[in-house]
């Protein structure tokens, strides 16, 4: 019970010592481009992305920090994505933010800190821990959104994401509070025998589900939490936008999991019923108000809502009529949606990126005008990712979608059937925007000549971004059965 | 690899190398035309080693594709589908010739586009797993989306907007109802496993009309027809014959082997209302194409007219009908890709569509109206050219069912001869109509090859059938036996 077992939490060590040591290390930097800074980074990311890969490899559940901390198969799997994900967003970010005088050494050290914060979220066990997990990142977040402090429309989305992000945060740990008082335990799985017990005041409980669906839908994005969402999307700098957009949604993901699943599990009756609302909620009005952007960077955060609320879907039929069933492929269906979602995410901001230039944010739809013909390469690139986060075959995005109708088929409720109905006539709305921009980048003559200037390591990340959109969906096999492993393993303890 | 992997693979494999690689157009015509008949060769075979003594799957590959849903990759064809695997591979060559000299504007993605999406519908007609057959019949929407948009008329966006969504609409719908057959069979998506399952009949209604929505928008039958002319007059030549020629029978042959296999109940109790809207089609449409101006609008309502026919054939459940909807299926497929064929061969010179701006072609273009003539006389259905058997059978068929449905069927002879031979008319004869008319010259040796292929394809199928008819001959009476049995569970 006492144990330390501090293996268990190396990554996150290797991650706190690296990011004071990038943050001293780069006081000495002198290179214009901070290569050294950069590359530092780059490799402790991959150490802990292999700790991460090997904890899993290993496959057990370990119990550490006398029980604040789990390390199961989820959390690594989640960890090692959120580091990959990381990895590949500083890859797209830094020669863009060289080019505009925002390169310090800051970057890293709170990218670091944030991935800190998330691997802290994806291990949590404790209410505390998680709570803990939650403003490391975000705050380190907030700091990166404000990175560009000179610019108006950063500032706003700053300030924007800082006064909604602790109140969300506020909600979440007012809901935790209540749960303590109820069951008079921090632990998740003390909690969760408490409520088995049957001896708890379900109205206190109730609230205090609430509350915590509140903040997890602030954290996620999803409808009505979803105000910050296309302001702070639009307003960071693209590539602050792709740190957030991509890991923090694992995380996010992750402690819905852990506090929902594996802690109320006993209360799902009443948490099932608010997410689909939070999912019916952020599919109609992602997918009808996407259409109207003509701001890419703003679309996508409208897409990202209406995706996150598909993925809800997901965890919403793990459970009917207070019965578990099935429940291991129905959250796995969310947990593939959510990592392939990030991995096409991160490809769509990097786009962003990569057609800008100083002095010109490719953000609005008809900067891509005619890229097809500028570079046939990028714009098929590009088509897949839009393929893929409208689903279609043979991309990714549409076995994750797959995945997700399947479970809430599968429960054979007329209710959620019906509900599997809606989200396919909601996602078709969907299409329509995003084959907008492969009609933009098609059919449209290019407004705009000058050459694409990238560097070949951005070139070749973003060939095997779309490549791995692609393979996935070709053989999407694999990584389903990861999820499933994962998933089964988290639930089982 | 198996024939049908190597039918479906080489083009799309093909088709991404020449659009990552070949930037030089020349390398890339010639490329195309070099797969296209190696692909069609590849499928020839399959004709010559086909049984046509049994109703099972031959040519079947199966591996494992998917293992946490139980999906495999299984390919196989029966009479049904055996032969618009060569069809689509044929009409696929004819397509890269008449680009030949047509398209200047990024021919290697043009070629790329028409071979990858030549490998998806061959994958279409072979799929036995359902969810294989789900990602072909979807994955043709995004080649052809962009063959409308990048090559097309004035209003492609418009068009390919409509065409992408609509189609989109309707199969997703049949993504719910596949998922929902995945579950009821307990976890598998084979096809050969759902026809033999058994289904209450509200779940058969439901699973009906998802897949009904799903085929009829593809057909399409009245009314959701309404995107198929927009495509086929902004489309680029080439789009314009793959949809009418193969596109449109991927919905058609939706019908045979998910519709009335798997909800027979449902097919029976809704027949009715198929026959409605697909006779409405032949009628109605038929006199809206009557009206039409344009060229390319008139053949595509001729289009879906005949599509009508089909349906017509499939519901009345009887083998004449069933065979006779097939063989028009693909004697369709080479008529309406010719018409297209033909109208492009006048567009490409005239840049107008419009029936009015011609007349008297046959005075400065001879040969070339020798074939026009022959292919519209295949339309109306002249006995001797292809599009003379279907009818035929189709309607002998209706008759013996229901004399009155026959008759009103039979107006299609009148109607189609009506539309198609006025346009004639109106187009070839007559004394030259305009300087444009009288400027014209003849075709050249690549278009009088590739209308003299389909010349000979359409006459061979007029004059003997009998290869055809024999190969689906064993299917169809296997199909109507499966039909004919409920399959609602034993009270």
């Amino acid at each position: 019970m006492n144990q330390m077992n501090w293996p268990a939490v190396y990554p996150a060590i290797v991650l706190l010592a690296m990011a004071c040591v990038v943050a001293m290390v780069d006081l000495w930097v002198t290179h214009p481009k901070r290569l050294p800074t950069y590359l530092l980074t780059q490799a402790s990311l991959a150490v802990v992305a292999l700790m991460h890969l090997w904890a899993f490899n290993a496959g057990d559940t370990v119990y550490a920090m006398q029980r604040m901390v789990v390390a199961d198969p989820m959390g690594h799997l989640l960890g090692l994505f959120a580091t990959l994900a990381v990895m590949v967003s500083l890859v797209y970010a830094q020669p863009y933010v060289a080019e505009r005088d925002m390169l310090k050494g800051e970057l890293f050290t709170l990218s670091l800190f944030s991935l800190l914060g998330i691997d802290v979220m994806l291990s949590a066990n404790n209410f505390l821990v998680i709570y803990l997990g939650l403003e490391l990142m975000s705050l380190s977040l907030y700091a990166l959104v404000a990175m560009r402090r000179d610019h108006a429309d950063a500032t706003e989305a700053a300030m924007k994401y800082f006064v909604l992000g602790a109140l969300a945060s506020g909600f979440l740990l007012y809901g935790l509070s209540m749960m303590y008082g109820a069951t008079g335990s921090l632990e998740i799985s003390e909690v969760f025998k408490a409520i088995g017990t049957g001896q708890i005041n379900k109205s206190v409980m109730i609230l205090g589900v609430v509350f915590i669906v509140a903040g997890l839908g602030f954290k996620l994005g999803a409808v009505p939490f979803h105000m910050w969402v296309p302001d702070v999307y639009q307003g960071a700098p693209t590539a602050v936008t792709l740190l957030l957009g991509g890991a923090p949604k694992l995380a996010a993901f992750a402690i819905t999991i852990r506090l929902l699943v594996e802690g109320m599990l006993g209360l799902a009756g009443d948490w099932q019923q608010m997410l689909v609302v939070l999912s019916v909620g952020s599919m109609l009005l992602g997918n009808i108000v996407a259409i109207a952007q003509s701001n890419l960077k703003r679309m996508l955060a409208y897409s990202s809502i209406a995706q996150m609320g598909f993925m809800l879907l997901g965890l919403c039929s793990g459970v009917v009529y207070d019965n578990t069933i099935s429940a291991g492929n129905s959250y796995a269906s969310s947990m593939f949606y959510i990592v392939t979602y990030v991995l096409t995410t991160l490809g769509t901001f990097g786009m962003v990126m990569l057609l800008s230039r100083p002095g010109f944010e490719a953000e609005e739809i008809g900067d891509l005008a005619g890229l097809a013909k500028r570079s046939p390469w990028f714009a098929l690139v590009m088509t897949i990712f839009m393929f893929s986060l409208a689903g279609l075959p043979p991309t990714v995005g549409f076995y994750a979608k797959l995945s997700v109708l399947q479970s809430l088929v599968s429960t054979n409720v007329p209710g959620f059937v019906y509900l599997a109905v809606a989200a396919v006539v909601l996602s078709l709305i969907g299409a329509y925007y995003y084959l907008r921009v492969i009609k933009v980048m098609y059919f449209d003559e290019p407004v705009d000549s000058r050459p694409i200037v990238s560097t070949p390591s951005v070139r070749a990340v973003m060939s095997l971004n779309g490549a791995a959109v692609l393979a996935f969906g070709i053989l999407p096999g694999g990584l389903m059965t990861l999820c499933v492993q994962a998933i089964v393993k988290a639930l089982a303890t | 690899m198996g024939l049908l992997s190597l039918a479906i693979w080489l083009p799309i494999l093909s088709g991404v190398a020449l659009l990552a690689v070949v930037r030089d157009p020349g390398t890339a015509r010639w490329l195309a035309l070099a797969t296209a008949l190696a692909s069609f060769a590849v499928t020839l075979p399959l004709i010559s080693g086909f049984d046509n003594g049994t109703a099972a799957m031959q040519f079947v590959e199966r591996f494992d594709w998917i293992e946490r849903f139980n999906v495999h990759y299984h390919l196989g064809i029966d009479g049904l589908s055996l032969w618009f695997v060569p069809l689509t591979a044929f009409i696929t060559v004819i397509v890269v010739i008449s680009a030949w000299e047509v398209i200047t504007d990024r021919v290697n993605q043009y070629m790329g586009a028409f071979l990858i999406l030549s490998g998806l519908m061959v994958g279409v007609f072979a799929a036995l797993d359902g969810l294989l057959f789900y990602v072909f019949f979807e994955a043709t929407l995004i080649p052809m989306y962009l063959i409308i948009g990048v090559w097309g008329g004035p209003r492609r966006v418009y068009a390919a907007f409509k065409f992408f969504l609509y189609t989109l609409a309707g199969s997703l719908l049949m993504l719910v109802a596949l998922i929902f057959l995945y579950y009821k069979s307990g976890g598998s998506f084979d096809i050969l496993t759902w026809h033999k399952l058994p289904l209450p009949m509200n779940a058969q209604s439901l699973l009906f009309f998802a897949f009904f929505l799903a085929f009829a928008v593809k057909v399409p039958m009245w009314p959701v027809h309404t995107w198929l002319p927009d495509a086929h007059v902004e489309a680029p030549t080439g789009g314009s014959v793959v949809l009418a020629a193969i596109m449109l029978k991927l919905g058609c042959y939706g019908f045979l082997r998910f519709s009335l296999p798997i909800t027979p109940d449902a097919s029976h109790h809704w027949a009715h209302f198929v026959i409605a809207l697909s006779l409405i089609a032949v009628v109605y449409i038929g006199f809206v194409a009557l009206v039409q101006q344009d060229m390319k609008k008139l053949v595509a309502y001729s289009s879906i007219a005949h599509m009508g026919f089909v349906t017509f054939g499939f519901f009345i459940f009887s083998e004449l009908g069933v065979s006779g909807g097939l063989v028009q299926m693909i004697s369709h497929g080479f008529v309406s890709g010719a018409m297209f064929l033909c109208i492009g061969v006048l567009y490409d010179r005239v840049h107008s569509r419009e029936i009015a701006a011609y007349g008297g072609v046959v005075n400065t273009m001879p040969k070339f109206a020798a074939f026009a003539v022959l292919f519209a006389m295949a339309n109306c259905g002249l006995p001797g050219t292809a599009g003379f058997v279907g009818e035929w059978m189709v309607i002998l068929g209706a008759v013996k069912t229901n004399f009155w449905l026959g008759l009103i069927a039979a107006t299609t002879l009148i109607f189609g001869a009506a539309y198609t031979l006025w346009m004639v008319k109106r187009v070839y004869f007559g004394a030259v109509a305009n300087h444009h008319v009288g400027e014209l010259t003849d075709i050249n040796a690549r278009e009088f090859g590739m209308l003299a292929l389909l010349a000979a394809a359409v006459l061979a199928m007029g004059v003997y059938p009998k290869p055809f008819t024999d190969a689906m001959h064993v299917s169809v009476d296997n199909l109507l036996k499966q039909v004919a049995v409920s399959k609602l569970p034993a009270l």
